[in-house]
């Protein structure tokens, strides 16, 4: 039930806090707790994608279904880690890392051009073609000084996305 | 944010009503305006007609609310890597919706919050405890019992003893049904307060109301025999549904049941038709909502032809939530929880009849009832099909969303 929302200490609180560097005030950790628990509908101290994907307004999102590898099975402390990136408190480093995260679906700190193409693909669908996607994205690339044999790293994206302001930030609603 | 998410979606809708004229006219006045919602209503009504045979509950209308494009920059200049890369805007919505949304809210219960957190109020609130399980909850079930007692005792013989004399029957069922709904309401001390003419018996007019639970139902019944139109439901209440409330002529369904549909929207056609039936009373909503938000109403009861009438039902949360979750809580639970709460306070309002007019389409038209009945309970709309509790949403919603980004790309690649 969403009154075991009481059961966090200040202790967990805290240490919960510690784990996302602070982004979140102990009044948005509490918020954000009743939160997972209202979705977390079993009640088994994780969020299934299922779960996730009850929201509709998530399930629509076009990249919920790369978001869920991240996603599929937090635990609270895992949950408030993810959302900590769209802290108003989270350095614009935190945020880059988080976008870059995204687009590095093996992980291997290395993002690649089928990499960029996939979320381009996510993100545009059926609406164009695969050729023109290709062709878009080679473009763009290669007027940044990039090829689409480069392997972009992190600090290439600090260098692209770190300029001008990236507006990415989630207000969590306190009571 | 949240107020803004909630509200921006009738701006949304207003722009993209004004994507669809035909012409984009240079200062459109409200001749051209018409004119082209005339256009659309009859497009639609041509569309309506060769699938009027299931009478399709489900609007199409959800898309038209979706913050579709929201997260898609203004085309300005070139494109340039950094734009493609930064996908913060769709990851924003998406983390918003994991933090807050809409829908959910829809369906959250507020547990009663005890009042015994001090040393002073702990006794009282003992005492209150003891009063409500130990008196009033026994002294209810006794009401209830005896409110059964006396309407199967009486409902039996006029069921089977009258059956030649059917509109004697039908009277006497009519008058039995809302003794006994007053029992049900009395047995939680229902403070129910009426607004508004009581509705009359008349054919071609269908009452629609807001949905909070299946009492909503007993509340309305027991001042008016309503028929009404449910889902059906398992156990005594399904056993209730098939043999008494049959005979006030109410209709059940099933909402998975795809082949149900045709046949509600036969019955109801015929329903509304007859001089001496019931008033027909659907719950557009379709599911029980915690009586703070609405969800988007089905048109199915806005394209019958008929004159609408809305009822905005709004309880008052001081004794007791009577927000049914029928997904934690059997309704047996509901009515126990209910039975052993000081009160259930509500107020009904029966409001102005509402007629389509001229050019609306029935989707519209049910927007309108829907604005009507919530400001009048103090609802807040909500884009969403209360539906989607039993579903996914449709691709096609995010299909909107990656075309318009689609779009904008294209549209900045060609500036150079």
């Amino acid at each position: 039930m969403g009154n075991t929302s009481s059961m966090l200490t200040q202790y967990d609180i805290e240490e919960v806090q510690q784990h996302c560097n602070n982004a979140f005030s102990q009044q948005e950790i509490v918020s954000l707790y009743q939160r997972f628990c209202q979705l977390d509908r079993n009640g088994g101290g994780f969020i299934s994608a299922e779960e996730f994907l009850s929201v509709p307004e998530f399930a629509v999102n076009p990249l919920s279904q790369r978001l869920l590898r991240m996603l599929d099975g937090l635990n609270f402390k895992e949950f408030v880690a993810f959302l900590s990136a769209f802290s108003p408190r989270a350095t614009l480093q935190h945020k880059i890392e988080f976008i870059f995260k995204v687009y590095d679906s093996d992980g291997n700190g290395k993002v690649t051009f089928n990499d960029m193409l996939d979320v381009l693909h996510d993100l545009t669908g059926q609406f164009i073609s695969e050729q023109q996607r290709e062709q878009v994205l080679t473009h763009v690339l290669e007027e940044a000084g990039y090829t689409k044999e480069s392997l972009l790293v992190m600090s290439d994206f600090v260098k692209i996305l770190g300029s001008s302001g990236l507006k990415m930030e989630v207000e969590v609603p306190v009571d | 944010m949240k107020k803004e998410k909630l509200f921006g979606f009738i701006n949304i809708k207003k722009k993209e009503k004004e994507e669809k004229k035909p012409k984009p006219n240079k200062n459109p006045n409200s001749q051209t305006k018409s004119e082209s919602e005339r256009e659309g209503m009859s497009s639609r009504g041509g569309k309506l007609s060769s699938s009027s045979s299931e009478l399709d509950l489900d609007g199409p209308n959800i898309e038209d609310y979706l913050p579709s494009g929201s997260s898609i920059n203004e085309p300005r200049g070139k494109l340039r890597l950094r734009d493609l890369l930064d996908i913060s805007p769709t990851l924003t919505e998406a983390a918003g919706a994991i933090v807050d949304d809409s829908f959910t809210r829809c369906f959250k219960s507020n547990p009663p919050e005890p009042w015994n957190w001090n040393v002073y109020l702990f006794p009282l609130w003992c005492f209150g405890v003891a009063v409500r399980y130990l008196i009033l909850f026994p002294a209810r079930v006794v009401v209830l019992t005896i409110g059964w007692i006396i309407f199967l005792s009486s409902f039996i013989p006029v069921h089977f003893l009258l059956k030649g004399h059917d509109k004697l029957r039908k009277k006497m069922e009519r008058v039995l049904v809302e003794l006994m709904c007053s029992f049900f309401v009395a047995s939680w001390t229902g403070v129910v307060k009426y607004h508004g003419p009581r509705p009359s018996i008349r054919p071609k007019q269908v009452f629609v109301a807001n949905h909070t639970s299946m009492i909503d139902f007993i509340i309305l019944e027991q001042m008016t025999a309503f028929a009404v139109i449910m889902q059906k439901h398992p156990g005594w209440v399904g056993l209730l549904q098939s043999t008494i409330l049959e005979s006030v002529g109410c209709i059940w369904f099933n909402r998975s049941e795809a082949k149900d549909r045709e046949i509600v929207a036969k019955k109801l056609r015929d329903h509304v038709q007859g001089v001496d039936n019931n008033p027909l009373l659907i719950f557009p909503e379709g599911t029980c909502i915690n009586n703070q938000y609405s969800v988007m109403f089905k048109k199915g009861a806005f394209e019958l032809g008929c004159t609408v009438c809305p009822i905005a039902i709004k309880y008052n949360k001081i004794f007791v939530d009577a927000f049914w979750n029928s997904r934690k809580q059997s309704f047996t639970m509901h009515l126990l929880q209910l039975m052993t709460s000081w009160a259930v306070v509500c107020d009904v309002w029966y409001l102005e009849p509402q007629n389509l007019r001229p050019g609306e389409t029935p989707i519209e038209f049910a927007e309108r009832v829907r604005d009507i009945i919530s400001v009048r309970a103090g609802l807040k709309k909500v884009p969403w099909d209360g539906y989607l509790k039993y579903s996914r949403p449709s691709p096609k919603h995010r299909e909107r969303k990656q075309q318009s980004f689609a779009e904008s790309v294209l549209l900045r690649l060609e500036e150079k």
